[in-house]
């Protein structure tokens, strides 16, 4: 899986320098300069000098996250080394207006770090310290910019670990995964960032640090750490989190399973959850993810399958026998060609590599490619995927599926090539029309990656003006000045009302005569 | 209820919603005498009722069954009671997807009866039975299962909810994974009714295990339950459940609940009767009093929730009973170990100073291991006299949450921390 996200950074669809439509989500590069300038000041007095970037071909490095076709050079970008740290530069932006976006390693799919031109990146790369593995209390305590798979491998000489694990979590960072609620092929069984996180130190868009939850579940009060986790940075900065650690399983298996179609996979993975059975993970793929796989990875995949699934069994050994005789007979039932069973770890890393490097594999076999993550309800994957079919033979757009089958979180990858002619906008269309077909079947236009910039555009389509309204009045009480990552999930921002802690002052109408309040 | 009289309101809120009927004694919340009471029927109907109280300036509680309307403070007034009971159908049970749909003023035995249908279940225990799917959430209820499959905020896929000012929200959906937009049912989750009304819920379901079994054994200090629950926590045996529960006369008993297969938790059954040592036994039923909340048999008694990180299990149930012993008050603690979640009983003859004591003595020991101590329920002159809900670190960031919410503190005023 190494290097992995190097490739999937940057062989995503070039459409230009200025994605159509995004300026009002990024601001304009020097707008609010003096204010800026106050806050690059606040910052250059209380870290090194390497902590503070204002050179412009510095700044460029940062321009992007793991979408790479969104790129905006930020105005400044502060790296702290401490909560204190970051909590002043972000009480200067709040006093001069300035909006902040956060970021940790840049790996996410959906723009969510997507620097603002008038605006400053505070990264956390350099907050990598885990303070605490409390194995009495089954928690780890962590800063933001800690590796997610760091995590776990401090916990694992006491035989815990850390469970959610996107594909990139040799390299993406806890507080990225807290933004963004990241989830991975294992949230199946155990759930996703939102079920891990216990509590969290926010710097809140005033630069105010607040505690919520902690050590204990059940914190008296609104769950505010439950909102937080997955608002994508628009509520604040977690620069601590409390982390649940979970205890190794007895027993692992990891089983790769040829069948013919993706109905016949399908129907094994309705059929095994449909017996009560919860593996930790179910992964299709489909024959040409399994090619761009092969031809990347040489992971082995059964040859001439039209699909495989991933199938992965854990918990106590004899719970996992029972589960695997399960698995076994409803994968043979349902037209299963090849079963393999990992014998150690070499053969379950090999499993897991062709399903991990999908995406960045699918760089082999076509120039530039759209990723997807689009979830609908399981039973409708037959369809859904026949449906996939049909718009891509009717448009000629080549598509790879690969997914978590097991809670119909889908990843199509629309290939195409982006120096051809109308190449880029038959592939975006293909794209959306699949992401409608997620929303008529009763899903969601994210299961994982977030709505970040990308999606935002997609968001009245899932929910109402009112629901987007009602969403945003917890914007408002957290970020009334609308600075914490801005332009980031809602397509249309909210106005707040009176901004807290600027009260003292009438408004100059007010004060001139010219009008009431009331 | 200041600006117009119970003739106008009641008018207005006919308009609103065919089921308005004058409220009797029995309708007050913790003692709190409501003057309407409204039955909407639809989230529609919920919502034309919110816009009518808005307007007649009327303060309203909503209300399941009201099982646990004595839970938190009381509220300062209530208007209206917002009675979500004929709002009581399950609407959707898509078992190939293992959701459920439901209506808040279902019963959750309902909403239990028609998962098992199928063979599934909300994998939420219900400590005080008769209760609605709003109640529970808006309690934010949970038992001794939540060791393995948590509560509340874990469960919830998708809520639609109605604002103070009559407008209807929803978030989340009818998938399991799902990050589109903010969760706003895990805000509404444990919020007593102070932020939106909750109409509708989606839950994710789990299967019934096939076979489930109890392990219990009995001991006789905190260091050793202490002990006990960790041998337990950090073996590989998967519990469902860790419970400890501590007798009024200091007798205890930790017990574990094991589910799965039958060769799997028979295989684990052993394991855990090794760990737990000499004294273990294995039964199929539940031991007396599973799940149930300590001071439900004795009516005038407080009840508390007691939280603290699980290393903190021995001096929290330590300091307890000193505290207790020290005021003369009868204890008995009943929870969670494995999740760090305990419940206590106060004896009903305890003087108001005496729970106050006790209280404040075992706050500061919750608090001091990473928890928090909130009196959930007990008689109004101990709840007028004690701080129900103690200390609350961002209590400034969540009244701004309710500022927005509900600017004019419509929904259930001064139930929640800080008078929320």
């Amino acid at each position: 899986m190494s290097g992995t996200h190097g490739t999937e950074t940057t062989a995503g669809p070039v459409l230009g320098d200025t994605p159509p439509e995004a300026t009002s989500a990024t601001g304009e590069a020097g707008d609010n300069a003096a204010g800026i300038a106050a806050v690059g000041r606040v910052a250059r007095a209380l870290m090194p000098e390497t902590g503070v970037i204002a050179d412009p071909t510095q700044l460029r490095t940062y321009e992007c996250d793991g979408l790479a076709h969104y790129r905006v050079t930020p105005a400044l970008v502060v790296l702290p080394e401490t909560t204190e740290q970051l909590a002043a530069v972000v009480k200067a932006c709040s006093e001069h207006g300035v909006p902040f976006v956060a970021r940790g390693s840049g790996t996410g799919l959906s723009g969510g770090a997507l620097p603002r031109a008038d605006g400053v990146l505070l990264v956390t790369s350099r907050m990598r310290t885990i303070r605490e593995i409390r194995r009495a209390d089954q928690r780890a305590i962590v800063e933001p910019g800690v590796i997610n798979l760091d995590v776990t491998r401090a916990a694992t000489p006491e035989g815990y670990y850390y469970a959610p694990d996107p594909s990139s979590q040799q390299i993406c960072s806890i507080g990225g995964n807290l933004a963004e609620n990241s989830g991975g092929a294992h949230c199946l069984k155990y759930g996703f960032t939102s079920n891990h996180v216990l509590g969290t130190e926010l710097i809140t868009p005033q630069g105010d640090v607040v505690s919520l939850g902690g050590l204990a579940p059940d914190s008296p009060g609104y769950d505010l750490l439950g909102t937080v986790v997955g608002s994508e940075g628009t509520l604040g900065i977690a620069t601590t989190a409390t982390v649940r650690l979970v205890r190794l399983p007895e027993e692992v298996r990891t089983l790769l399973v040829g069948f013919h179609t993706t109905d016949d996979a399908g129907a094994a993975t309705s059929a095994i959850i449909s017996a009560g059975v919860l593996p930790a993970a179910i992964e299709m793929m489909d024959a040409l993810a399994i090619e761009a796989a092969e031809a990347a990875v040489h992971c082995n995949y059964p040859a001439g399958a039209g699909a495989v699934l991933v199938i992965e069994l854990d918990g106590a050994s004899a719970e996992v026998e029972h589960e695997y005789q399960l698995v076994e007979r409803f994968c043979q039932e349902n037209g299963s060609f090849e079963l393999r069973l990992a014998t150690d770890a070499t053969e379950r890393a090999l499993i897991w590599r062709g399903r991990k490097s999908a995406f960045a594999a699918v760089g082999r076999i076509s120039p530039d490619y759209i990723v997807q993550d689009g979830v609908i309800p399981r039973t409708a994957l037959p369809e859904v995927l026949r449906a996939i079919a049909e718009l891509s033979s009717s448009s000629g757009v080549r598509v790879a599926n690969v997914f978590h089958a097991g809670d119909g979180n889908l990843h199509p990858l629309v290939l195409f090539d982006g120096e051809k002619e109308g190449a880029t906008e038959a592939a975006e269309k293909v794209s959306g029309a699949i992401l409608d077909l997620c929303i008529t079947h009763g899903g969601a236009i994210t299961g994982e990656h977030g709505v970040g910039v990308d999606k935002a555009a997609y968001m009245p389509k899932m929910f109402t003006d009112d629901d987007l309204d009602t969403m945003q009045l917890v914007r408002c009480a957290f970020d009334p000045g609308n600075i914490s990552n801005p332009g980031k999930i809602f397509p249309t921002p909210r106005l707040c009302g009176e901004v807290p802690g600027k009260r003292k002052k009438a408004h100059p109408l007010v004060e001139a005569g010219l009008a009431d309040a009331f | 209820m200041t600006t117009i009289d119970l003739d106008t309101a009641r008018t207005r809120l006919s308009d609103a919603c065919a089921e308005v009927t004058d409220a009797t004694p029995a309708d007050a919340v913790d003692g709190v005498p409501a003057a309407l009471v409204a039955r909407p029927g639809s989230t529609e109907e919920t919502a034309a009722v919110l816009r009518a109280a808005a307007a007649a300036g009327l303060t309203v509680v909503p209300r399941g069954r009201g099982t646990k309307l004595s839970w938190g403070r009381p509220p300062e007034s209530a208007d209206v009671v917002l009675d979500l009971s004929r709002m009581n159908r399950v609407l959707d049970h898509a078992a190939g997807d293992l959701i459920v749909d439901t209506q808040a003023g279902a019963l959750l035995s309902d909403v239990q009866q028609t998962a098992g249908s199928a063979g599934q279940r909300l994998a939420l225990d219900e400590p005080v039975a008769g209760g609605t799917v709003g109640g529970m959430l808006a309690t934010n209820a949970s038992g001794p299962g939540r060791v393995a499959v948590g509560t509340a905020r874990d469960l919830l896929i998708g809520v639609t909810v109605v604002r103070a000012d009559g407008v209807v929200a929803k978030a989340g959906g009818r998938v399991v994974k799902n990050v589109a937009g903010y969760d706003l049912g895990k805000l509404v989750i444990g919020s007593f009714g102070t932020l939106v009304v909750v109409t509708q819920a989606v839950f994710r379901l789990h299967p019934v295990p096939a076979a489930r079994r109890f392990v219990t054994v009995p001991f006789g200090t905190p260091e050793d339950a202490s002990r006990l629950v960790q041998s337990v926590v950090h073996a590989q045996v998967v519990p469902a459940a860790v419970e400890v529960e501590w007798r009024v006369d200091g007798a205890g008993t930790v017990g574990v609940l094991l589910e799965g297969t039958p060769a799997g938790v028979e295989a684990r059954t052993t394991t855990t009767r090794r760990l737990l040592g000499a004294g273990a036994d294995a039964a199929e039923a539940a031991p007396p009093g599973w799940g149930v909340l300590p001071w439900t048999d004795e009516p005038g008694s407080t009840g508390l929730k007691l939280t603290c990180a699980l290393s903190g299990l021995a001096p929290v149930l330590t300091a307890a009973r000193r505290a207790a012993e020290d005021a003369g008050v009868a204890l008995t603690v009943r929870g969670s170990g494995g999740a760090g979640v305990l419940y206590a009983s106060l004896g009903a003859d305890a003087s108001v100073e005496a729970v106050a004591d006790v209280v404040a003595r075992t706050r500061a020991v919750c608090t001091e291991h990473g928890g928090a101590l909130v009196v959930v329920d007990g008689p109004p002159a101990v709840k007028s006299a004690v701080d129900v809900w103690g200390p609350v670190p961002a209590i400034d960031l969540m009244r701004r949450v309710k500022e927005q919410f509900d600017p004019e503190r419509r929904l259930a005023p001064g139930r929640f921390v800080g008078g929320i």
